[in-house]
């Protein structure tokens, strides 16, 4: 489903990738963990082109998408992102939030992303909090709908961004059910995150990045916590589990 | 004692009747409020409109690296206009640019003003874009909104909301600026009581009056952007 084929991103004189190559399939669920600045998140932007490579190649459902004369709106519908710290739009309810998208782009009419929406929060426990703004919701709260105002666009894939690294520890726990509810669903996911129960739990492939390189590569993610091979993929996990 | 009281009353009647009623001359200070009050709103509404293009040109410079040219026009346009006073401007513009054109003299003050405040309502309207946070420009194209899209639906609702207190105080500040308009003979309010006060030789009362009358067309402005301000603060509330 997208292909990342010797994909390097610098800053400047900074070399934050190097050369990463690697695959990601249609129902993986594949968590990239290491240490701080190993440039797992800026591998992550890269995918939807919130940065842009400074070179290789990234495709997705087999069009690449980092040219100039790709149209990067419309593969972005098709891939969802959540952030760190949410990015919810506070001038608008959770509501118009969620159908902002939607009805903008004219993918669906105000009725029916309303009716999807509102389908959607009731899922998650919410649908009380739609006529809500963003401030009057706790951290767990606004990270859910940002889960689902990326759902309500029906996309191929989600893209997490240290999804629970902003949130109080008590309301960690919310967010990491709705994305495993999301993984049984069969959604495709890449995400970012220190939770290394989640990733023991959830993923089917372990990307272990440090200093712009995947040091190791795992389809076997029980393996890899209880036996890694790369000597600094131990050191890392020696420290976090 | 009582008869210097009512003695001072008594001048101040007269006074008051040199100043505003003897031969109609209160005409000259609602003359000049209607002139004041058509510059500013005129001045206004170029100000804003200009003000709010040149931001966007100089945001979308910044942001995307694109309208070079644009961008460069509007960072001279600025360094001109804020380097420079009003009232040269006002002069430049008149005695000079439509110096042999007929024009309505107040169409003349509404350009002037307008191109001024412009100047500085762009900047008003630069800070509060830059100062919503990237975040928000990327949620909105992780979604698959285009630029102009994310900048219209999501940044400027915010960044209005944002500057509104700065918009504010530029329109008071317009306001008040217009005052200059008797430079190139042009009748407005601050100039209306100048005429009143050449015809009487008393300074106090015409001038007094015009003061107040300022005043209290600010108050009303402020009154207004507070109202706006606490209406489009309600998403806020937690």
């Amino acid at each position: 489903m997208i292909e990342i084929n010797g994909l390097t991103k610098s800053f400047g004189s900074l070399e934050v990738l190097k050369n990463i190559t690697t695959t990601i399939n249609k129902g993986d669920k594949v968590v990239v963990i290491g240490p701080s600045g190993s440039g797992k998140s800026t591998f992550l932007r890269c995918l939807n082109l919130l940065e842009t490579p400074t070179s290789g190649e990234i495709w997705f459902e087999g069009e690449q998408i980092n040219t100039p004369k790709c149209d990067i709106d419309r593969l972005r519908r098709k891939m969802g992102m959540v952030f760190q710290h949410f990015n919810l739009f506070p001038h608008l309810t959770i509501l118009q939030n969620i159908t902002l998208a939607p009805t903008t782009l004219k993918l669906q009419s105000k009725a029916e992303a309303e009716e999807k929406a509102m389908t959607l929060l009731g899922r998650i426990g919410l649908a009380d909090k739609a006529k809500a703004y963003p401030a009057m919701l706790s951290g767990g709260q606004k990270q859910r709908i940002a889960i689902v105002r990326a759902l309500a666009m029906n996309p191929d894939v989600m893209l997490f961004d240290e999804p629970t690294s902003a949130l109080d520890p008590e309301m960690v726990g919310e967010v990491l059910q709705l994305m495993k509810d999301l993984a049984d669903d069969g959604m495709t996911m890449v995400c970012v995150t220190h939770e290394m129960g989640f990733a023991k739990e959830v993923a089917n492939r372990v990307l272990f990045m440090d200093e712009g390189i995947i040091m190791e590569e795992s389809d076997n993610p029980a393996d890899f916590f209880s036996n890694p091979q790369n000597p600094r993929a131990k050191e890392f996990l020696s420290k976090v589990l | 004692m009582l008869d210097s009281i009512a003695a001072w009353f008594v001048d101040f009647g007269n006074s008051f009747y040199d100043n505003f009623i003897k031969d109609y001359r209160w005409k000259y200070l609602t003359t000049g409020l209607t002139n004041t009050l058509l510059i500013t709103l005129g001045a206004l509404i170029l100000g804003v409109v200009l003000g709010f293009l040149i931001a966007l040109v100089r945001t979308t410079h910044d942001k995307t690296g694109n309208l070079k040219f644009l961008n460069a026009i509007a960072k001279l346009y600025l360094t001109v206009i804020r380097g420079t006073p009003v009232v040269v401007q006002l002069m430049i513009i008149y005695f000079v640019i439509f110096a042999a054109v007929d024009i309505n003299i107040i169409l003349v003050a509404i350009i002037a003003f307008g191109l001024n405040s412009a100047a500085y309502v762009a900047e008003i309207f630069r800070s509060g874009i830059m100062s919503i946070d990237p975040g928000q420009m990327e949620a909105g194209r992780s979604l698959g909104l285009n630029y102009t899209q994310t900048t219209w639906k999501i940044i400027m609702p915010q960044a209005v909301k944002n500057v509104l207190p700065a918009l504010g105080n530029e329109m008071i500040t317009l306001l008040k600026e217009t005052s200059v308009a008797g430079y190139i003979g042009l009748q407005d309010l601050t100039k209306g009581g100048d005429i009143i006060r050449s015809r009487t030789y008393e300074a106090f009362l015409p001038l007094i009056a015009v003061a107040v009358v300022y005043l209290v067309l600010v108050l009303i402005l402020q009154a207004g952007v507070t109202c706006l301000e606490r209406r489009l603060r309600q998403s806020d509330r937690n």
